[in-house]
């Protein structure tokens, strides 16, 4: 120590606690040799990730779902988690899928025994339903997970995030190399506020990785993996047209909503879903806006292939992605300057500084439910299971100046317009328009937007109509018996809790 | 005048599509009980037809049912279950003879009667599938007083007649689709073009849409609901033939309150034929 700093050893020093300098690596030891200069985040393993993540039993790990239905990482990692005997975990995971079947096995052992997630399907979803977990399921929407990120409610440990190609300083990104998932909104998200980072990657391609949509300064740790997914199940072809005419009845419909909204002006912005009929609507929108020489400003979200192939027509001026829904979307933000990719929080954090959803004029959503008083419900099936995804759709309804639901009226013999949602997701006074294929009905606080369809002569009629042409097609359906126990906790975006989900009886 | 552009054919033992095909809003709807379904389901499909029949949601809409031949086992229970259960139209398949329409028309009077149906109120149609149902189609289209229309069926007439469709101007049924149509006019009923059966290939769909719209066929029979959207759409008046059928119809009410017997539109006199068409017109943009 030099004299000048000697003061430092007095205990009342005005320097305070500083440390003395001890040398020019003293605090980046791995500075020292040329392996750990280089490749210090390398590990060979996901077990050995694990270990020098310092995860440990009772923490939260998370994931994101870019892959879908794709995924190889979410099994992967808990099926090793199990062995290595962890238990007592926390799975935060941006959602949860059909592919994720397996983790069923891991709450029954009590590897996973608390869940926060956007949705959840298949097995999982209805063990799940069925009252597995002593906890209930937390289930949040996209903008909402940042926020309970935000408030500190949800605190990740360790993330484990799958991407196509990183170098091994960890720049990595969803639109290069051989797989290619598109976006990386979700895992973003995770990269900055979980305490440990480990990115599984198929790839470790040469420094620096560009562009990095997970930048090296928030990631701790690699490991490369054969496979981390499979790009041509994130969608089964939602870039292709159905050719189901019913969803073509219901999306020309839509359309029809949205060119006499009063909203169909140049430089709208707009939003659809992942959905068949949202998804042909995209395509029945080009022509009325090639008709009527309109051109929107950015379409905003889940982004398909359909409105890749509009902004690539120069129709969608800007499209913003949270996540790829298709390999066309994916391919158009690999190649597009105007194709921005964006964090969870960007897209829609209500406690963002600025989120993307505040700037959509038309949203288009699909539901398993609508009621009187237009709530949504995403969540629940008709059988009163856990079965779908709150996603941003109550972030974007909220937000967006006029909010399209579609769905049919009935579904499989069942009405999807009712007296009361099974489970509330997204508020009545969120919703502005409901399309089915046998009418129309417009939110009575919005009666200069009912004027406009009505003029144009589009079949409106009010909700309680719609609801009663269901019930005579298919007779008022039997109430769902439910026990006391509440298995999934609704959590709006601002993380108040809209609705709670029981255990079915029987 | 009732348009008849669509007719859309839902398989009788498709429980779901019975209760669904209203939506697409076709001209008309047509319950399969023949070609659509197996032996071992005509008794079930009869019933669900029945029961379809008699819904509310088919209140608004024109309903046929395709029965099965009366030389059949099924087709006399058809007949019964469609005209009991209310059936606008009883379309006979394979018709060969006018004997085959005056036989069942006989049936039906005679159903009509046991349920209380006023007597002429069930409507029959043909399906012309045959060389010998071309060849006779002005007979069968005037053999009764119930025929509302004739249509072709392309499938059996291609077998019977050693060919098979081909995909441009399909000269292959060129003059069973004239006689077809010819037969139709003269006995002022209407006539229905084949059945386009690819239903992935929307464009070649289209394509024999442009060929019996410019026959003059007043639609076609369809296999798929998505049909129904693409063929309103193509039978639609451009808006210059809305403009004009407009001004038209002006000129005869302009004509009329004048107590002129004359009417005329831009110093040229226009013809009965002409204002009718004009009426058509509109009908058909109204109802695009």
């Amino acid at each position: 120590m030099t004299s000048s700093l000697t003061p430092l050893q007095s205990p009342d020093s005005v320097l305070g606690q500083s440390q003395p300098f001890t040398g020019a690596t003293a605090q980046t030891p791995y500075l020292d040799a040329v392996d750990t200069k280089l490749h210090r985040k390398l590990c060979g393993s996901i077990e050995e990730a694990i270990e020098r993540s310092g995860l440990k039993d009772g923490m939260t790990i998370s994931f994101h779902h870019a892959f879908r239905e794709g995924d190889k990482v979410v099994n992967r990692v808990v099926d090793t988690l199990a062995r290595l005997g962890f238990k007592n975990l926390t799975l935060a995971s941006s959602s949860l899928l059909s592919c994720h079947d397996p983790l069923v096995d891991h709450v029954k052992s009590g590897v996973i025994t608390q869940i926060y997630t956007s949705g959840m399907r298949g097995k999982l979803a209805e063990a799940i339903s069925n009252g597995l977990m002593a906890r209930p399921v937390q289930v949040h929407s996209h903008g909402g997970r940042v926020h309970l990120l935000q408030t500190g409610e949800l605190q990740i440990d360790v993330a484990f995030l799958a991407v196509a190609c990183c170098d091994e300083f960890g720049n990595a990104n969803g639109t290069h190399g051989r797989l290619n998932c598109g976006s990386l909104g979700y895992a973003k998200v995770d990269a900055q506020f979980a305490r440990q980072v480990v990115v599984l990657t198929e790839e470790v391609v040469d420094f620096p990785n560009h562009p990095a949509s997970i930048s090296q300064d928030r990631v701790d740790w690699i490991v490369k993996l054969d496979e981390v997914g499979d790009p041509s199940k994130i969608s089964a072809g939602a870039a292709r047209v159905t050719n189901n005419a019913r969803e073509l009845l219901i999306a020309r419909n839509a359309t029809d909503v949205i060119e006499h909204s009063g909203y169909f002006v140049d430089g709208f912005s707009m939003q659809t879903g992942s959905g068949a009929a949202a998804t042909a609507a995209t395509r029945f929108l080009e022509e009325r806006m090639t008709r009527r020489g309109i051109k929107a400003s950015f379409a905003l979200g889940g982004v398909t292939g359909g409105i890749a192939d509009l902004h690539k027509k120069g129709l969608i001026k800007t499209v913003v992605d949270v996540q790829s829904f298709d390999q066309d979307a994916a391919e158009s933000l690999r190649t597009s300057s105007g194709h921005l990719e964006i964090s969870a929080n960007e897209y829609a954090n209500p406690t963002s500084k600025a989120a993307y959803v505040d700037r959509v004029n038309m949203v288009i959503l699909s539901a398993l439910e609508i009621d009187l008083d237009f709530n949504v419900n995403v969540i629940t099936g008709s059988d009163g299971v856990m079965r779908g995804a709150s996603g941003g759709h109550c972030d974007v309804a909220a937000a967006a100046d006029l909010t399209i639901i579609v769905a049919p009226l009935v579904r499989s013999r069942i009405p999807t317009v009712v007296r009361r949602v099974t489970t509330r997701l997204t508020p009545g006074e969120s919703v502005d328009v409901v399309v089915t294929d046998q009418g129309i009905a417009v939110n009575r606080n919005r009666p200069e937007v009912e004027q406009r369809l009505r003029d144009a002569r589009l079949p409106v009629m009010t909700i309680e109509e719609l609801h009663e042409r269901a019930v005579t097609l298919t007779g008022e359906p039997e109430p769902l018996e439910f026990t006391d126990r509440i298995v999934g906790v609704v959590r709006y975006r601002d993380g108040s809790v809209i609705d709670v989900v029981r255990q079915v009886k029987g | 005048m009732k348009l008849r552009r669509s007719m859309l054919f839902v398989p009788g033992d498709n429980a779901a599509m019975l209760s669904t095909s209203f939506i697409y809003k076709p001209d008309s709807i047509m319950f399969d009980l023949e070609d659509a379904v197996s032996p071992r389901e005509k008794d079930s499909a009869r019933l669900l037809v029945f029961q379809a029949l008699q819904h509310p949601v088919y209140r608004d809409i024109e309903t046929v049912v395709r029965i099965n031949s009366l030389s059949t086992e099924f087709g006399r229970k058809d007949l019964e279950a469609a005209i009991r259960g209310g059936a606008n139209v009883v379309r006979l398949p394979k018709t060969e003879s006018p004997e085959a329409i005056r036989e069942l028309d006989t049936h039906v009077t005679r159903i009509e009667i046991a349920c209380g149906r006023p007597v002429g109120d069930t409507k029959l149609m043909a399906a012309i599938e045959s060389a010998s149902g071309v060849v006779n189609a002005v007979a069968i289209a005037t053999a009764s007083p119930r025929m509302i229309a004739i249509a072709m069926a392309g499938f059996d007439y291609l077998v019977d007649m050693h060919t098979r469709r081909s995909d441009d101007w399909q000269p292959e049924l060129f003059y069973a689709r004239a006689a077809v149509l010819h037969a139709a006019r003269a006995a002022h009923i209407d006539a229905f073009d084949v059945v386009y059966g690819n239903v992935n290939d929307d464009e070649g769909f289209m394509r024999e849409v442009k060929i019996a719209k410019q026959l003059g066929f007043n639609g076609k029979s369809l296999i798929h609901p998505k049909q129904v959207y693409l063929l309103h759409r193509a039978y639609a008046p451009t808006q210059d033939e809305v403009d004009h059928a407009r001004r038209v119809i002006a000129a005869a009410e302009e004509a009329l309150r004048n107590g002129l017997g004359v009417v005329s539109l831009d110093g040229k006199m226009i013809d009965p034929p002409v204002l009718k068409e004009a009426e058509m017109t509109l009908q058909l943009a109204e109802a695009a």
